[in-house]
């Protein structure tokens, strides 16, 4: 079996590089972790599958994602968007979502969406559920129909956009994911279940084409049972593991 | 100074910003009740005039956005709006600068000089004039690294000339007050012993020493870098002597003799076996001055400090611990000594600051606690470890001459200058202002590159030794590489944040985020620097002749012999009273209603949840996070240690870690009291899994000024303690820190110390994840039995503490079973008989049962005999609570001899004790209300 090629694009103050690269190999993918400093317009040529990681890149001191949007477009080019283009998958997980929103791949042309800094103005970790949406038949999330459980580890995470844009993100089918009680009912915007105020509940999205996801939890941190919030009571739900070998499967069938 | 510079832009949020809520709560916490809104903004200053154009550009692309803020150009605060405006002080990290500065290149800009950032603060409300000043000055700016205004604040922005030259300094004719004069004026915190030592060895050499040379002594002799306390000879006031502290720690451990330390007090950080491929690395290190006077950068830097510990002996960093020690946080204001931060500011900053780096830098926090008591007012502290992993034998120690001496990552300024010797010192009211220079934030994403740079360098075999550049800098990190060897280094080619800076500054500035190196080829290195972009400077090389010698302006600024410096220090003679332990005395305390004494133990300041500050700290980076600080069924439960695979790692051996602290046995009985840590930090790793065969120890003692010998006293009982501790569990000590006086002195002359206060880390594993019990009650029908005994020790009990009462009694005394029972206990969890497991230890057994209900949400009906309040308050060490099958029962007792069996685990969330003729019983929803803090209106 030949395992698919990935890259993994990290800049100073990327973090969950490794973690990431571990859940694809998992899923096998063959995955390089390209620094700021080597990416350029020829990176992703061999790459099927791409991941903008999470951390907190140049400290997130203008805003989150900000200057890795700023940097990612100045070496690339119009490299990463050809990458989409071309239908290969590309995943934004935290610091790589706000990225790609920054960027505007994420949600994608004329739509305008902002992670803003939690509701209650702190950085905050803990294990949140998910739940994929049905209308959105987009490749990451494709025949996931069990919740997720993986944590949450930002500051600045509150998805929000316009109504209008809201509601044509619905109509789209790119709400990806929803916060969600662990009885599976709406969050419906209380803490903790929705842990940073997102307008409603969104979790992640993705861009029109659906080969770009993005989302603000941390799915690389749980794809090992003993990842598992609760192992020690033999529960072994919501394994995010499904996510990465759904993008791994798309990209080797191109 | 004093003119606006050309262009000032403020940046608003649309909407509400979060920090405002934050900012009036605490003004409301600290009395001032006048203010009734706050809006809070940020600044951002530009040297150069920038072009309308510019300006546009800055603020489209860099800084402003259409859902979330808006930028616009400065402008006057409205009527009846006072404005407050702060600013970094030069030199301070600026992340936001530096990368405005870069985003500006890659938007087009080009380079557009110096850049600050601050922050505007429009207050409403009736303020009074002293009101004002109390908000300035301790809430919404800090002097030590930010300059403020009420009205509008202008940045400094440094230029000047480079390095200058150094001064001699006439040593030799001074008289011994002199010489004490020059100590104080310098900021040395050294005796007039061993000012007299410099004095004579530069009267031997025929020659004054130059400033660098006199700093780099002071620094490397300070109590910080050399452990003088540590190192002395005590002589008891009954005449009887004592071998040196430290000494008596490493015979402990070399009489343990484990095969698996692989290096102990020598290094960086401890060196333990992991499995058949891997080392663990350990180290803590405390930042409590720091912390005092700059709460957020005190232990920011104090996390970035012990992370670069780890990395200095070529680990990978996969754990943070913090133990922080606060005053109390509803301390009246007017009760605040002069010149402290109030215990509310600087418990917030410094979880901001460990949070903060710990987050940014892609390390776990898993481990630590939070202690309150009125002893650390004015004196909190911050105890930081990291744990790191390496593969077998890949730290390499030998510099070779000829290598060349690297310094990765961050530049050097002005910041920490003589944090050494800072730390060392008494604080008075004035510390705040003339340690400004002292205390800096650190910048995580350096220290992130420097962790992927170490670790490829390290894999590629690019280095002979390393070090990280923390107390005393270049000074000490070259000082000690270059020991045995000799080195010329030419302090021009030091990379600096600003121009201006004198030799001895370059020398000694304790800047963050940099490791120095000796390494044979510097070409590979630098590409890998190049690739993570971290940045590297080549400042000289290691020689053969025990020669260290500076150069800066083609000058040399300073020859030292290395004999002189490593071991020139006069040895100290210190006198320690014997601590008087007074004859026990056992009278019983009332507790009329032993519910509300339950429900008050679990919301005390230092018992309750901390889970609102942990949340803070990100736990799951790097994925190996197998037992969290918090678990159980809904994920709120106390975890007794925390369980992690360490990255890169077969997935099949887990550290445990966990610590063991008490503020309240210290003041009463030090042996005690280091007993006791130690067991609790055992017995937790025990309790989670872990080998109590294979267990290290770290020692961290705060403590007040150890030339009082009352203090070296109780300094030496702990020490004694830590010692037969380590002999009895067989768990070797392999690194440690000391932090002494830690007292200050009020504007009244009265020395406050802290309670000696001594830190344990026990780091054990586990050989199968099959083998990790965590605390919360797993199913109803189980059984609960109690292993180990009680006895009457309510002395010091965090029961007297919410009784208000200083009672009679016992301190915990050493339990002599407890090393063979954790062994047995440690049988019985790999037999797979126990389902949960939680240690007994602040607040007793009713405690513990609460807390296991409220991890569990289950129920627990348990009977109990004897004296109702010793049963369930009293300390006393060495025990566990189980939760066994019903089918296991005699299994477990067969293996545990003397476990009693108290009660059934039940399907309805609520505890239930029946003591005597008494009782209690508590729904799991007051437990858990309780836990989180809150007892509105109860007294026990």
């Amino acid at each position: 079996m030949t395992s698919v090629p990935a890259v993994v694009l990290a800049a100073p103050g990327t973090n969950r590089d490794v973690d990431v690269a571990a859940a694809l190999e998992l899923a096998g993918a063959s995955v390089t972790i390209i620094p700021l400093a080597e990416a350029g317009t020829t990176v992703l040529r061999s790459a099927r599958l791409a991941v903008v990681a999470g951390g907190f890149s140049f400290a997130d001191a203008l805003g989150s994602g900000r200057l890795f949007a700023l940097e990612l477009a100045e070496r690339l080019g119009e490299s990463l968007g050809g990458f989409v283009a071309a239908g290969r998958p590309l995943l934004g997980i935290c610091n790589g979502f706000q990225t790609l929103v920054r960027s505007g791949i994420l949600p994608g042309p004329s739509s305008q969406a902002a992670l803003g800094h939690n509701a209650h103005g702190r950085f905050e970790c803990r294990w949140v559920a998910l739940q994929a949406e049905p209308t959105s038949t987009r490749i990451w999330t494709q025949g996931i129909a069990d919740e997720l459980l993986c944590p949450i580890a930002h500051g600045e995470g509150r998805f929000h956009a316009e109504p209008d844009t809201l509601a044509k993100l619905a109509a789209n089918g790119q709400i990806a994911l929803r916060y969600r009680r662990p009885d599976r009912s709406a969050a419906d915007g209380a803490f903790p279940f929705n842990p940073n105020g997102s307008d409603e509940d969104i979790a992640g999205i993705c861009d029109p084409t659906g080969m770009v996801l993005g989302l603000m939890p941390h799915p690389e941190d749980h794809v090992l049972n003993r990842q598992h919030p609760r192992w020690t009571r033999g529960e072994t739900s919501g394994s995010c593991r499904t996510l990465f070998a759904n993008g791994v499967r798309h990209a080797k069938e191109l | 100074m004093g003119v606006r510079p050309s262009t000032c832009l403020v940046i608003r949020a649309v909407g509400h910003d979060p920090r405002s809520d934050q900012f009036l709560a605490d003004a409301h916490a600290l009395g001032i009740s006048g203010l009734t809104a706050v809006t809070c903004t940020d600044l951002v200053f530009f040297d150069g005039a920038l072009s309308d154009k510019s300006v546009q550009l800055v603020s489209q692309r860099l800084l402003s956005d259409p859902l979330l803020r808006t930028v616009s150009p400065h402008t006057k605060a409205k009527a009846g709006v006072i404005v407050v405006e702060t600013t970094l002080l030069p030199g301070v990290t600026d992340a936001r600068a530096e990368a405005i500065v870069r985003g500006a290149k890659l938007v087009g800009l080009g380079d557009i000089g110096q850049v600050a950032t601050g922050r505007r603060f429009e207050l409403t409300g009736v303020l009074r004039d002293e009101d004002l000043q109390h908000l300035v000055s301790r809430l919404l700016a800090n002097p030590v690294i930010e300059k403020s205004a009420i009205g509008e604040v202008t940045p400094t922005f440094v230029s000047g000339d480079s390095t200058g030259p150094a001064e001699v300094v006439p040593v030799t004719s001074l008289s011994s007050d002199e010489l004490l004069a020059l100590s104080s004026e310098r900021g040395m915190a050294l005796d007039v012993v061993e000012m007299a030592a410099i004095a004579n060895h530069y009267r031997k050499l025929d020659r004054e020493p130059t400033d660098v040379e006199l700093e780099m002594i002071a620094q490397t002799w300070s109590e910080h870098c050399n452990h003088k306390t540590f190192r002395a000879q005590i002589t008891f006031t009954d005449g009887s002597t004592a071998v040196p502290l430290l000494k008596q720690l490493r015979a402990a451990t070399d009489q343990i003799n484990a095969p698996w330390v692989h290096s102990a007090f020598v290094d960086n950080a401890g060196i333990v076996a992991f499995d058949d491929h891997f080392d663990l690395a350990i180290k803590a290190e405390t930042h409590n001055h720091p912390s005092a006077v700059e709460p957020f950068g005190g232990s920011n830097t104090g996390v970035g400090g012990v992370v670069r510990d780890v990395l200095g002996v070529s680990a990978r960093p996969i754990a943070l611990t913090d133990i922080l020690c606060f005053g109390p946080t509803d301390l009246p204001i007017d009760d605040l000594p002069a010149g402290v931060l109030h215990p509310r500011v600087i418990r917030a900053g410094v979880v901001a600051g460990v949070a903060d780096y710990g987050n940014k830098l892609g390390v776990p926090t898993v481990s630590g606690a939070i202690v309150h008591d009125e002893g650390y007012t004015a004196n909190p502290l911050v105890f930081c470890g990291c744990v790191g992993v390496l593969p077998r034998g890949s730290n390499p120690t030998e510099p070779r001459p000829g290598d060349r001496i690297v310094v990765i990552g961050g530049r050097t300024g002005r910041d920490g200058i003589r944090g050494a010797t800072f730390s060392s010192m008494t604080m008075d009211a004035t510390t705040g202002d003339v340690a400004g220079a002292s205390v800096q934030i650190g910048d995580p994403i350096v220290e992130k590159g420097l962790i992927d740079v170490i670790l490829a360098a390290r894999d590629a075999g690019l280095y002979s030794a390393i070090t990280d550049c923390g107390a005393g800098g270049l000074s000490s990190s070259v000082g000690e590489l270059a020991s045995r060897l000799g080195a010329t280094v030419d302090l021009d080619l030091v990379p600096r944040k600003y121009a201006g800076l004198a030799s001895w500054e370059v020398w000694l500035s304790e800047a963050q985020e940099r490791m120095v190196l000796a390494v044979p080829n510097v070409a590979p290195l630098q590409a890998i620097c190049d690739r993570y972009e971290v940045e590297l400077a080549d400042i000289g090389s290691f020689s053969d002749d025990q020669l260290l010698i500076l150069r800066s302006g083609g000058e040399i600024v300073a020859e030292m012999g290395m004999g002189f410096l490593h071991d020139g220090c006069p040895t100290r003679n210190l006198t320690a009273a014997l601590p008087s332990t007074p004859p026990p005395t056992h009278t019983s305390r009332a507790v009329p209603d032993l519910a509300a004494g339950l429900l008050a133990l679990l919301a005390h300041p230092s018992l309750r949840s901390n889970q609102d500050v942990v949340s803070g700290y990100d736990h799951e980076v790097l994925g190996g996070t197998a037992v969290r600080p918090y678990g159980g069924a809904v994920g709120d439960g106390p975890c007794d240690a925390a369980v992690v695979i360490p990255y890169g790692t077969s997935g099949d051996t887990a550290m445990v870690l966990a610590c063991g602290v008490n503020a309240r046995y210290g003041a009463l009985d030090a042996y005690r009291m280091a007993r006791a840590c130690a067991d609790e930090a055992m017995r937790n790793v025990v309790a989670a899994g872990a080998d109590p065969d294979r267990v290290a120890l770290l020692d961290n003692f705060s403590w007040g000024d150890p030339r009082r010998p009352e203090t070296l006293g109780t300094l030496a009982s702990a020490v004694a303690g830590c010692v037969d501790a380590a002999l009895a569990h067989q768990a070797p000590f392999v690194s440690g820190k000391d932090s002494l006086n830690n007292e200050y002195l009020t504007s009244s002359g009265e020395r406050r110390s802290i309670p000696p206060t001594l830190v344990i880390t026990a780091v054990g594993r586990v050989t199968s994840l099959d083998h990790v019990v965590t605390s919360d009650l797993k199913a109803a029908g189980n059984v609960v039995l109690l292993v180990g005994s009680t006895r009457d020790e309510l002395r010091g009990s965090h029961l007297d503490a919410v009784l208000c009462i200083d009672g009679p009694g016992d301190v915990p005394a050493p339990d002599p079973d407890a090393a063979e029972r954790y062994r047995q206990m440690h049988r019985a969890i790999t037999a797979r008989l126990v389902r949960s497991c939680h240690d007994l230890s602040e607040g007793g057994l009713a405690t513990a049962a609460a807390e296991m209900v409220i991890a569990g949400r289950l129920g627990l009906s348990m009977i109990v005999d004897g004296d109702p309040v010793v049963r369930l308050f009293s300390e006393s060490t060495g025990r566990f609570l189980v939760e066994v099958a019903p089918s296991d029962v005699d299994a477990f007792i067969a293996a545990m001899p003397g476990s009693v069996v108290l009660g059934t685990v039940t399907a309805e969330p609520v505890l239930h004790i029946t003591v005597g003729s008494d009782a209690i019983t508590l729904p799991v929803a007051d437990l858990v209300h309780a836990w989180a803090g809150h007892v509105p209106g109860i007294q026990p």
